[in-house]
């Protein structure tokens, strides 16, 4: 079956706009992905018809939505192949789950040890562990890059060592859209017994994950990235290791027994979940997930991975066009630079023109350090991206371009 | 020497000469390119406006009773913003710098047009100039 983009567009009623007189076009996807029509309905039938709090209510109300909620764990278990629904927490987004892994080892990491990160994190992988290094005095350690913005695994051996705690990294970089080799990083960790987390904020959207088969300790993901909500996250963490690990926060729903004396935690994956969650959005989300499954993510990546190899092409015929970034497994980004021009004007420019890119770090600073520039723009494609699109794109950077020389 | 209201109807008129926010942005960056460039060595971070997206240096210096200023920017939409504001202030009274009114910015849609991150920045472009000429006696 051919991939009917136009009929995935009808489903997005926000890209249906004009912007500045043009029509929108939203590569901005990296930093968040649009709404389909079935996560703001999810969200709309919540509210009309199945509001209330959640686990405990005898009344029908939150019965349905205590369901609901928990079908979604359920179908986020299926789709990344979790072994229980337990190992499935659900958090504000990508940064509070770092952030309860970084926390919670806290208690466990001893001073002498170290954490292995990459060159290529975005800052909510690499703050969290320097915070947990500066409380706990263990060494923070970077696996380089090369200039194509590839990750040099020859230092990898030297790095993560017998007494690496834990080993973090993206599967996919969202400033320059690299894909790492997870598993042999992985396997390293593994083969010395530090534990692993992958964040999937980038490769949610565009990948097929299963978690069983990395054999991965902890797993991220982000609603709104994958079409759904935000403020929503998932943290996946194998049954053993989240037991292990010590609660972020206290509150309500993460206990078993609470006296004046001392609480009781409850079991995964409430223990992880202390206060009223997000219910809409992982409503909404369930709806995002079984959208994309609906169209299937391996379409979805054969579409974006054709609109990022024309948009190489075309793009780099425009004189001074500079991708930063150029590593041989890419994800669907292009972080880029012309020469003779700053990348906050071509934003301006481009948004004037309907075509919404991201310009700046992108969150991501020590990689623009190591190319030695101040940011770059970035064009992002997503599910419901077409081919003219990329045209209208060149043609507005173009004249862009023009006016800026 | 025209005053800071004269220089200021001048701008408004060369800009609602433009219909297209595009052609509005051609005239700022026009502005920009011809805006003479900042010493290299005057681009120390002493001299950077705090507040801006892009790198902005400021300079100022007092001559007789009126400011003097030069600035340069990394980014050249936020270097024909700044060069408007030179064309406005530069070798005007101390005085009057630190009191203007800069209602050519809305008069021309520039304030409402800009993000809200560009304009504190350019907000943060008029307090540093107001601050010199405050500095250089313009206070009352």
């Amino acid at each position: 079956m051919s991939y009917d983009v136009q009929a995935i567009r009808q489903q997005f009623p926000i890209l249906h706009q004009q912007v500045h007189g043009r029509p929108l076009v939203y590569l901005d996807n990296a930093a968040t992905a649009q709404k389909p029509l079935a996560v703001i309905e999810a969200i709309t039938n919540f509210y009309t018809k199945d509001n209330a709090n959640v686990h405990r209510g005898v009344h029908t109300l939150s019965q349905r939505s205590t369901d609901a909620m928990e079908a979604v764990r359920a179908a986020v278990c299926a789709h990344i192949n979790a072994r229980e629904v337990g190992e499935i927490i659900f958090t504000r987004g990508i940064t509070d789950s770092i952030n309860t892994v970084a926390f919670g080892m806290g208690a466990l990491i001893q001073p002498h040890q170290n954490v292995v990160i990459t060159a290529l994190e975005h800052h909510s992988n690499i703050v969290p562990w320097q915070m947990l290094c500066e409380r706990s005095g263990a060494a923070l350690r970077y696996i380089p890059m090369n200039d194509k913005g590839e990750l040099n695994l020859s230092t990898l051996d030297a790095l993560v060592d017998e007494n690496t705690a834990i080993v973090a990294f993206n599967h996919i970089s969202n400033a320059l859209g690299t894909i790492n080799p997870v598993k042999l990083i992985l396997e390293r960790a593994k083969a010395v017994g530090a534990w692993t987390l992958v964040d999937g904020a980038q490769s949610g959207p565009h990948a097929k994950v299963d978690v069983q088969d990395w054999d991965v300790d902890f797993f991220t993901l982000s609603s709104h990235k994958m079409y759904g909500p935000t403020g929503l996250g998932v943290l996946y963490g194998k049954r053993e290791r989240l037991e292990a690990l010590p609660p972020y926060q206290g509150g309500g729903e993460m206990i078993a027994t609470v006296t004046m004396e001392k609480s009781t935690y409850a079991d995964i994956p409430h223990k992880f979940e202390a206060g009223t969650p997000h219910i809409e959005g992982i409503i909404g989300f369930g709806a995002a997930l079984s959208y994309i499954n609906s169209v299937g993510i391996e379409a979805i990546a054969a579409h974006e991975a054709a609109l990022l190899d024309y948009a190489t092409k075309t793009l780099s015929t425009i004189d001074g066009f500079r991708i930063i970034g150029t590593a041989t497994k890419k994800a669907s980004v292009i972080s880029f630079l012309v020469d003779g021009t700053h990348p906050y004007d071509l934003g301006v420019l481009l948004d004037q023109q309907g075509i919404a890119v991201r310009t700046g770090q992108h969150c991501t600073q020590p990689i623009m350090d190591q190319f030695c520039i101040a940011g770059t723009a970035r064009a992002s494609f997503a599910m419901y991206n077409t081919f003219e699109e990329i045209d209208l794109f060149k043609a507005a950077l173009e004249r862009a371009v023009t006016m800026l020389r | 020497m025209p005053t800071i209201a004269e220089k200021q109807a001048v701008l408004i008129d060369e800009f609602t000469f433009f219909d297209e926010w595009m052609d509005k942005y051609n005239h700022i960056i026009e502005m920009g390119k011809a805006l003479p460039v900042l010493d290299e060595l005057d681009k120390k971070d002493d001299l950077l406006v705090q507040g801006c997206q892009s790198k902005v240096w400021l300079k100022a210096e007092k001559q007789g009773d009126c400011v003097r200023f030069w600035a340069d920017a990394d980014a050249i939409i936020a270097k024909g913003i700044v060069a408007m504001l030179i064309d406005v202030f530069d070798n005007q009274p101390a005085k009057e710098v630190a009191a203007a009114d800069l209602g050519f910015l809305e008069e021309i849609g520039l304030k409402d047009h800009l993000s809200p991150t560009r304009a504190n920045g350019l907000m943060s472009m008029i307090k540093q100039m107001k601050f010199y000429a405050l500095a250089f006696g313009g206070a009352n």
